[in-house]
């Protein structure tokens, strides 16, 4: 099955897309998606620990599944800012 | 057309129109507080040329409609507006608006800043710093809405 990836500052530098179609295998999560993608940009593994997704548009934990046609999304961490 | 609650735009704010769409949703306003970023020419002693930000546009405005749930429940009768530029803004430029109404002005201060905070904490808005000699993407929080201590932690400064 296929899914949607969207890529976001940083993150979507690395790949140099800001949108990617991933063929995943049947039962797959979030988390399946983001090792895939690591698997072939090797420099997106340091943001393994605070990337955060989003499927369909719902912010999800990296154990959700994914189903044909989702659009997965991987924020890396927001602006933040001093006080 | 109504000036909508919640917007990410590439357009430049009208602070006044954000403030109507806060009062708008409420009855009884007797205090309206608007807290506007603007884009500084210093960062972590960098002099900055300008900023890109950059946003996941319908997953922002619903990260709004999130803040804006959470403080109705902890600030009933409150009306919350937030509205987030994206794209190249110039130092002095407002990058974010947000107004809170209520009866009050205690309650309004405290929506307000508590939004802002959260807004920080969860909304998939990236900021794109160029400055004197490079460019950096700022990384803060990771943006998980149901991190009960990053709320905890948004919600105390709110409330002091």
């Amino acid at each position: 099955m296929r899914v949607t990836v969207r890529l976001f500052a940083r993150v979507r530098d690395l790949v140099g897309r800001g949108e990617v179609v991933r063929e995943v295998a049947p039962g797959a999560t979030v988390q399946d998606v983001w090792r895939d993608l690591i698997a072939e940009y090797p420099a997106l593994e340091p943001y393994t620990s605070s990337v955060s997704g989003a499927r369909n548009l719902e912010y999800v934990r990296m154990d959700a599944p994914v189903a044909d046609g989702d659009e997965v999304a991987f924020l890396p961490p927001v602006s933040g800012g001093a006080l | 057309m109504a000036t909508p609650q919640f917007a990410v735009t590439a357009s430049p704010l009208d602070p006044l129109a954000v403030a109507s769409a806060a009062t708008g949703t409420i009855d009884a306003v007797g205090g309206l507080v608007a807290f506007t970023g603007v884009v500084r020419a210093e960062n972590a002693g960098r002099r900055v040329l300008y900023l890109e930000y950059e946003a996941y546009e319908p997953l922002a405005v619903r990260a709004f409609g999130i803040v804006g749930q959470e403080a109705a429940a902890r600030w009933p009768a409150t009306g919350l507006s937030i509205h987030h530029r994206t794209g190249r803004l110039e130092i002095g430029e407002v990058s974010i608006v947000i107004a809170a109404a209520s009866a009050h002005r205690g309650p309004a201060f405290e929506a307000c800043r508590y939004a802002i905070e959260r807004v920080k904490q969860i909304a998939p808005i990236w900021k794109h710093e160029h400055f004197e000699g490079g460019d950096v993407w700022i990384e803060g929080a990771t943006a998980r809405p149901d991190d009960e201590e990053a709320r905890a932690e948004a919600l105390s400064r709110a409330c002091g």
